[in-house]
């Protein structure tokens, strides 16, 4: 049945009906919704799950490791600074290849301070060994959601899920919630092989020397292949279920034959794929969707990318110094390729500003001037740079500038 | 049919009893001759029983015991981080408790892990009332990583982050009061125990175990490499830091001091200090090291009055329970 839900409400709902039975979380914008809608389901008995109120994130990381090595589904959520302090747990957990989901409330990382959207805080930690699902839209957000505890528990890697904050989780669309028989049928009961028990006592967590260490991190990447496979499976199985499929590991939509393509993580594909629906791309344009970013699927992406002449690889997110984040994999899942496209590179989105329609128009018409390693900031408005130290002129858009949203003050 | 020679059907928590001691973390691990912490651990382990899960702070307990692919541990036992063994302890409990399992939930820490980095989640874990034992092996420096100074570590004491030297007389703030902090927390029991005490450290556990809630358990482990005292010596240094007063055995019920053991004859910090060598500069015959060991005693004695710890008559025996095999939990019994 489909009800109007505040995205956070209904990945609370979906988290519940996957019966967790540990949730620990700390408060962050834009994830705060999320776990007080678990709170409310909680204290209503809809859903029987001890509730963790921590005190930082980094405990809240810490708890839901302790709690699904003790052998009970668990899950937290959080955002940005708490990703951040998160950090070091993350790369624990996925260490320790214990199964938990993790929905970030994706939001820009300080400083300057942000609370709003863009995707620093799940890129910080794409080397913690966590799988990484974008979702497009509230929709997806709770079919991932549902999908994610199958993913984590048969692979025994977590897994988070990626939401645009605000974007989503503060939006309310209409969504299809499916119902408690659907997911039960799609999500056996937790059960973890290496649980900690009394009974059968074990050490977790072990000292590992040199001798040993290489072979580790190896099954730990080897599980990720393993990973691809049970996502396009889970995505698979839940549609025969749900009629409704996320789109795997990577989607294409779009003018499928076209030789440009622009490349997306996450909601801002909705405005994309608006902007090709009423023309104002300008041009016919392959639009391609990454949904798994870990594990990347390269494969999957130059199958995707197949004839392409020129590729546009939009970027929610910057490793300062280098550039963007997202286009550099691309740029190397492609390499070797003898008709791999143009790449250009776009850091845009950054800190919860809006891309239009025309945003990607203007990409677009960088594409055809721009050099095989070019970096451009979309919208950048140079009359907001320090007059002595302005931009580069290769680092703007060309195109004349929109209004500004944050005008200054008189 | 129990024949006259079957002695019929039996008791098995009489058999369990009739056995000999637990032991939870076995013998061969890597720890220093003369380890405080290792002779802690094990008697901790000796009062809990097999029923429980351990969880493990980054430090040398964790180090030492467990060299994959071996590991000294028979107790189901994790480790994760260094700061977060709270955390990771009470995730534990919450899923033991909605699981509807009885199993007992430890969390170990040296002094590191506990007074300072681990000091956020160990507050945290005791106000939101979980059912976990919490032990600081409190060898009141960074050992692990080779005798830096911690919150724990006492004023004066020589680390190699406090060092004595020409104008400098080893660390130049107090050792933090956690059991205090500990208590202003209102939770069920908390107390002091000392390797040279082993009765009263097995009852502690048992005591501790048997409350609902969070309990804590300052443990004090002396570390012969960090101290600077022959590994022999390591209960007869440890009976004087209780002796002098410097590190009073209390037990403390929501706040309050509910049992101390009292001190017959008391011991200057002088005997104390003289068996390790953090504490050498301040035997040396110089105004500063004169006062830095008046300083020290005057700790103790503070101590001995803030707690009403002197006692007179004979030496008490170290014998609670030593007569008794006892457990915790039931299922193994």
């Amino acid at each position: 049945m489909r009800d109007i839900l505040e995205g956070s409400e209904a990945i609370a709902r979906a988290v519940a009906l996957c019966r967790p039975q540990v949730v620990a979380a700390y408060p962050i914008t834009p994830q705060t919704h999320i776990v007080e809608g678990l709170a409310r389901l909680i204290a209503d008995g809809l859903l029987d799950a001890e509730l963790v109120s921590v005190e930082s994130e980094f405990s809240a990381a810490s708890v839901v490791l302790g709690a699904a090595s003790a052998g009970s589904r668990s899950y937290t959520a959080s955002a940005s600074q708490g990703i951040l302090l998160m950090g070091e747990v993350l790369y624990n957990i996925s260490g320790m290849r214990v199964p938990v989901v993790l929905t970030c409330a994706n939001r820009a990382v300080s400083a300057p301070v942000s609370i709003w959207n863009d995707h620093q805080d799940s890129m910080a930690v794409r080397d913690s060994g966590w799988i990484q699902l974008y979702c497009a839209d509230n929709q997806e957000a709770v079919d991932t959601t549902i999908q994610a505890f199958r993913i984590s528990e048969r692979v025994e890697l977590p897994v988070m899920v990626c939401v645009d904050g605000f974007t989503l989780t503060h939006t309310l669309e209409p969504i299809d919630l499916p119902d408690q028989a659907q997911v039960d049928r799609f999500l056996p009961p937790f059960r973890f092989t290496r649980k900690l028990s009394s009974e059968h006592p074990f050490s977790a967590g072990t000292l590992v020397s040199p001798d040993f260490f290489t072979e580790m991190r190896y099954l730990q990447h080897a599980a990720f292949e393993q990973a691809a496979r049970e996502i396009l499976s889970a995505d698979r199985d839940w549609s025969g279920i749900a009629g409704r499929s996320c789109g795997g590991l990577i989607a294409v939509e779009g003018d499928r034959e076209a030789p440009t393509g622009i490349l997306v993580m996450g909601s801002v594909f909705g405005t994309l794929l608006d902007a090709h629906r009423s023309g104002d791309l300008g041009r016919p344009v392959r639009l391609i969707r990454l949904r798994s970013f870990r594990p990347f699927p390269t494969e999957a992406l130059r199958k995707a990318t197949e004839g392409l002449a020129a590729l546009v690889v939009l970027d929610r997110s910057l490793s300062p110094g280098s550039g963007g984040i997202v286009s550099h994999e691309v740029r190397s899942a492609l390499y070797g390729l003898p008709s791999a496209p143009r790449i250009l590179s776009v850091a845009g989105g950054l800190g919860g500003r809006d891309l239009r329609a025309e945003s990607f128009r203007t990409m677009l018409e960088g594409l055809d001037h721009a050099g095989e390693w070019d970096l451009r900031f979309a919208d950048l408005d140079p009359d907001r740079l320090p007059k002595a130290d302005s931009a580069p002129e290769s680092l703007a858009d060309a195109a004349p500038k929109s209004t500004n949203p944050f005008p200054e003050k008189e | 049919m129990a024949s006259a020679s079957d002695p019929g059907p039996v008791d098995l928590a009489e058999l369990r009893a009739a056995q000999p001691r637990f032991s939870g973390l076995e013998s061969g691990h890597g720890a220093c001759q003369g380890c405080g912490q290792a002779l802690a651990a094990r008697l901790v382990l000796e009062a809990a029983g097999p029923d429980v899960i351990v969880a493990n702070a980054t430090g040398c307990l964790e180090i030492f015991t467990t060299p994959w692919p071996l590991s000294a541990w028979n107790v189901a036992w994790i480790h994760s981080l260094f700061e977060n063994v709270a955390a990771v302890a009470s995730g534990i409990e919450a899923a033991l408790k909605i699981q509807g399992r009885n199993t007992k939930v430890l969390a170990f820490a040296g002094d590191g892990g506990t007074f300072d980095i681990g000091f956020q989640a160990l507050s945290g874990m005791l106000e939101r009332n979980h059912d976990v034992l919490f032990v600081c092996f409190d060898n009141e420096a960074y050992m692990n990583t080779g005798i830096q100074r911690s919150g724990s570590t006492p004023l004066g004491a020589w680390t190699t982050t406090s060092p004595a030297g020409k104008t400098r007389q080893g660390k130049r703030h107090l050792k933090k009061d956690l059991l205090t902090i500990i208590a202003a927390h209102g939770i069920p029991y908390a107390a002091t125990a000392s390797v040279a005490y082993p009765s009263d450290l097995r009852s502690k556990v048992r005591r501790a175990l048997s409350t609902e809630g969070p309990s804590f358990l300052l443990l004090h482990s002396p570390c012969p490499l960090g101290w600077g005292h022959d590994s022999s010596l390591t209960i007869a240094v440890d009976r004087l830091a209780v002796e002098s007063g410097l590190f009073p055995l209390l037990e403390l019920a929501r706040g309050q001091v509910i049992g101390r053991m009292a001190i017959r004859t008391v011991r200057p910090v002088r005997e104390y200090a003289e068996l390790q060598s953090r504490f050498g500069h301040l035997l040396a015959d110089s105004p500063e090291a004169h006062e830095g060991l008046e300083h020290l005693q005057a700790i103790a004695d503070a101590n001995i009055e803030r707690y009403g710890l002197l006692a007179s008559g004979p030496e008490p025996r170290d014998s609670e329970g030593a007569d008794t095999v006892r457990r915790g939990g039931t299922r193994w019994a």
